[in-house]
């Protein structure tokens, strides 16, 4: 029998149907592999138990002939959703200890469609960061590494767990969440297909905050088929979140027609960055042709707001996190240091609690919101914003979706010292404008570059228009060949 | 001028005025919490009240109970004020242990009410209008306790994210006796409206004072902030000791600095509890986990055809329609409650007559004994009752206080306990007759004297009602006592 592991979603859920294997020995494959890829620290918790419990309820189902969408499928969960009974950390020490009574209306959907939960994936902490650095338990290796080389990479962020445990085939898909690009750069460094959805497509409830008007979640998954088939079960209006929205959610697998002549693509000049490196922008060319050879119609565009974005979403992220983590005081729940008064306590437990990083957020954050400076950059910021949507806006008046590289390079190496963090945050500057938009983008693989490390295109879609970047994505991937699974070394 | 200058304030060097500007804190009346589902209930066990979302667990999210911008909505529209069809709720930012988000959830630059008037029927007569500047919705906090053990502070979140109204007035009120006033009747209005239940000892309305002086005509003063007023009495007594405290300051020449003040109610003085540099910079800006807040005119309409009678319509319905007293009016619509046993008593009777008995006798003796007005021992009805016999001249006033007392204290129907004690009044002139022919004659150097002192006759009125156990029709003796004496 072939490694049930290599399998994917569609493929597992076919074997499934057919009884050519169980889900527990679906579930047992994933656990072994998982207790075997420990060098790349991708799981913060692993649950096998409650894996093996829940594969046996989906065998049950099957036997029955009750089986659901997801029946059985093992997947990996990104530490940032709240699942009952397990801890959820947003690898912070400052959740140090906290097992939430409850469960995330995402996570809850794809328990109600029958998944089976294997884990907790590693992020960087509370969802700030490019590669799953600022972790408190530690960063994430990448399963590529570049040809003839053993240095390891990172894996992208914030959902490099995510990311790595999907390249790794050690689970079967992943949860994810994107808040400025952290679904879909982590999936272009590793060679998976990551979506972020609409804003409002999937509920908040129960995922820790970074920046609520950025904030959506989403899947990693090995192919766009298997992006396709979560993101459905993910989806839904939620009465406990009022951002999330009551629109129907269509079948997109169905959209996978793999026809797209006549589509309108466009091709945003103001992507193309100074330095930016010659194989990204070739792999970009790459895409463009093979949209043109499957029959869509390329127009350029543009995109003029686009420069303004990532200075712009670096003041309205940190300002909203300065807020939503007000709330890790040290007073209910998680890291509590002891103090003189209530003022060192808090003072002493949110000084061990977070991470440089998060530090430097919420200062931004903390100063940009301060009385003398809301006018000169937070309300700055949102008019920019405004004006972002207005680009799209009127883009999307003469195109059905934007092509853009995910990212300005390929995976780099794990402990780059980047003493900038300016330099850091440019990882985001393909995708960040598409959360200040609150669209659709999507991140599939477009084959590798020169060191043979996976690389990645974007495709940009109108508001709950998931189903365009689907079928155009499955149209890249044909034309790309899903990538074999990574060399294991681990 | 006579009035306005009786609210000025004497001091040393000259009269001052004082400029009190409110904000009233209401509790919303409503079953759940503003943002979650956890009962709102007074009481309880410390933190039985509180959902994840009020204990600010990570990832969850505030979800808008609309009964609270009903409610809201009423208020508004019950003090004459513009409703915001789009409001905004913002994020005022803080650290404080029993504050569980870090954050309270408010409405800072688009609140759901905006401008509005409040009037006054003061004692003395004199109508004064307050402006209400808007009304917003916000959170509660929970509550900190130090005093349950030696070390640590406990906090008790059932009120953490109860709805409040935060109601502020313009700068409008000029006296004490003006804010209290002012302080009432917004109890009475949103007791009216049903939109708080306006309990001030429970802590369901409070109220932060601001408090400067002038000279009159001059500039607005600084002014100093009194912070969690949570008694009418004490808010009186606060703005006094704070004015006159202002003004010895800037009589001695010195400045006022604008601060945070609490009212010691045992020393009855103002002390400082945080300066203007102290104060903290809440980095307010929008929820960005709350829609807009939008409805349209439709939706405010609706709640306006269902708003009661209130109390000023209520109050000029009494006058013009019953023709009671401006000043009884006022008294009767005070309370919701009272207005009603009013209306009740009064029902197909005299309504001056029948406003002087649920105000003289009923309500002083409620008052009196610190009844509530639904304990009363006296039913409308009986009251309505005892007033049909004043009226019907069965009994005179006087005996109409004896049987209010018997019917206070030993219940029964009036009339039936008029006719069994023989409290009826004499209107039999026959009888009467009778009974001044009697004193007449025993009282010769009475009657040669009542010739030339005609004012003696009450003396006889007197020996009369005596001699008729207090019975006799008054007129009629007076009547008779004029004729037989030749007056």
């Amino acid at each position: 029998m072939t490694d049930l592991t290599s399998l994917t979603i569609a493929e597992a859920r076919e074997g499934l149907a057919k009884k050519e294997f169980t889900a527990t020995e679906l579930t047992t494959s994933y656990i072994t592999a998982i207790d075997g890829a420990n060098e790349l620290n991708a799981y913060v918790t692993k649950t096998p138990e409650k894996a093996l419990e829940m594969a046996k309820a989906s065998d049950e189902r099957i036997a029955k002939g009750e089986a659901r969408p997801l029946e059985g499928i093992p997947l990996g969960i990104k530490d940032l959703y709240c699942t009952k009974g397990v801890g959820a950390y947003a690898c912070s020490h400052i959740l140090d200890g906290f097992t939430p009574e409850y469960e995330s209306t995402v996570t809850q959907n794809l328990w109600d469609d029958g998944a089976v939960m294997l884990g907790k994936l590693a992020m960087d902490e509370f969802a700030m960061g490019s590669t799953t650095e600022t972790s408190y338990f530690g960063p994430v290796k990448n399963p590529w590494r570049a040809e003839g080389e053993s240095i390891d990479r990172v894996p992208g962020g914030s959902s490099g767990g995510s990311a790595a445990a999907v390249a790794a085939r050690i689970c079967a898909g992943a949860t994810a969440s994107d808040t400025g690009g952290s679904i879909r750069q982590p999936a272009a460094f590793t060679g998976t297909v990551g979506i972020k959805p609409t804003y409002g497509r999937c509920s908040r409830w129960g995922m820790i905050a970074f920046a609520s008007s950025l904030d959506q979640a989403g899947p990693i998954a090995r192919t766009v088929r298997d992006a396709a088939i979560m993101m459905k079960s993910m989806a839904s209006v939620d009465a406990k979140d009022t951002t999330s929205v009551d629109l129907p959610v269509p079948d997109y697998e169905a959209a996978l027609t793999g026809d797209i002549k006549g589509m309108k693509v466009g091709i945003p000049k103001e992507y193309r960055v100074d330095g930016m490196p010659e194989e990204v922008e070739a792999n970009w060319q790459q895409g463009i042709d093979w949209l043109k050879a499957a029959g869509a119609e390329i127009v350029d565009i543009s995109l003029p707001m686009t420069k303004y974005a990532l200075p712009a979403y670096y003041i309205v992220a940190p300002a909203e996190a300065s807020s939503n983590l007000a709330r890790y005081d040290g007073v209910k729940y998680g890291l509590r240091v002891n103090g003189n008064d209530i003022i060192d306590m808090y003072e002493k437990t949110r000084a061990a609690g977070f991470g440089s990083e998060v530090k430097r957020r919420i200062l931004i954050g903390t100063y940009v919101l301060s009385a003398g400076y809301y006018d000169a950059y937070y309300l700055r910021a949102q008019k920019i914003r405004s004006l972002i949507k207005q680009d799209f806006e009127k883009a999307f008046q003469s195109v059905d979706t934007i092509l853009t590289p995910a990212t300005p390079s390929a995976a780099f190496e794990l402990n780059k010292e980047i003493t900038d963090p300016v330099e850091m945050y440019l990882n985001d500057i393909f995708t960040v404008t598409v959360n200040m938009a609150g669209l659709p983008g999507i991140s599939v693989p477009s084959g590798k570059n020169g060191q043979g490390l996976p690389m990645g295109l974007q495709l940009i879609g109108k508001a709950f228009d998931e189903e365009t970047l689907f079928r155009t994505a499955g149209v890249l991937e044909d034309a790309a060949g899903i990538l074999e699974a990574p060399t294991k070394w681990w | 001028m006579a009035e306005a200058s009786s609210k000025l304030i004497k001091g040393a060097t000259g009269d001052w005025e004082v400029v009190v500007g409110m904000e009233i804190h209401a509790q919303v009346a409503s079953e759940a919490k503003l943002f979650s589902g956890s009962s709102t209930k007074f009481g309880g066990e410390a933190n039985d009240h509180v959902s994840f979302v009020d204990a600010a667990m990570p990832g969850m999210l505030p979800v808008i109970n609309e009964e609270c911008v009903r409610q809201a909505i009423r208020t508004g529209l019950g003090l004459k004020a513009k409703i915001n069809n789009r409001s905004l709720f913002d994020r005022k930012n803080y650290f404080y242990p029993d504050l569980p988000q870090g954050y309270q959830i408010s409405q800072y630059k688009d609140p759901i009410v905006g401008e509005g008037e409040v009037v006054l029927h003061m004692l003395d007569g004199e109508e004064v209008r307050i402006g209400v500047e808007r009304l917003h919705l916000e959170q509660d906090a929970g509550k900190s306790m130090h005093d349950q053990h030696p070390t640590m502070s406990f906090v008790d979140l059932n009120r953490s994210g109860v709805a409040l109204m935060e109601i502020v007035s313009k700068p409008d009120i000029r006296s004490s006796e003006e804010a209290k006033a002012y302080m009432t009747k917004m109890r009475t209005i949103v007791r009216y409206l049903g939109t708080s239940d306006g309990n001030m000892e429970e802590g369901s309305m409070r109220a932060d004072v601001n408090v400067s002086v002038r000279r009159p005509g001059d500039e607005l003063g600084t002014r100093c902030e009194l912070k969690n007023m949570n008694s009418i009495r004490f808010i009186g007594q606060a703005i006094e000791y704070e004015a006159r405290r202002q003004i010895g300051i800037l009589e001695d020449g010195g400045s006022i600095d604008q601060e945070t003040r609490l009212y010691d109610v045992k020393k009855g003085e103002t002390r400082s509890m945080r300066s203007k540099e102290e104060a903290h910079d809440y980095r307010y800006f929008p929820d960005p986990d709350l829609l807009p807040l939008e409805f349209d005119d439709a939706y405010v309409e609706a709640l306006r055809e269902h708003l009661p009678e209130l109390p000023d319509d209520k109050r000029d319905r009494f006058i013009s329609d019953l023709g009671l007293k401006p000043y009884d009016a006022s008294v009767l619509v005070a309370s919701k409650r009272l207005a009603a046993f009013f209306e009740q008593v009064c029902e197909g009777r005299d309504a001056q007559l029948s406003a002087n008995w649920v105000i003289n006798e009923w309500l002083g003796r409620i008052n009196k004994e610190q009844l509530d007005i639904d304990d009363s021992p006296i039913s409308a009805d009986q009251l309505g009752k005892i007033v049909d016999l004043i009226k019907a001249g069965d009994i005179s006033g006087k005996i109409a206080k004896d049987l209010f007392e018997i019917i206070w204290t030993e219940g029964g129907d009036p009339a039936e306990v008029v006719e069994a004690k023989g409290m009826k009044q004499v209107t039999d002139t026959g009888a009467i007759e009778a009974i001044v022919d009697e004193i007449i004659a025993n009282n010769p150097g009475q009657v040669e004297k009542v010739k030339d002192k005609p004012g003696l006759i009450g003396w006889f009125v007197g020996q009369v009602m005596k001699a008729s156990q207090g019975k006799a029709n008054p007129q009629a003796v007076n009547q008779i006592l004029k004729d037989k004496l030749g007056l």
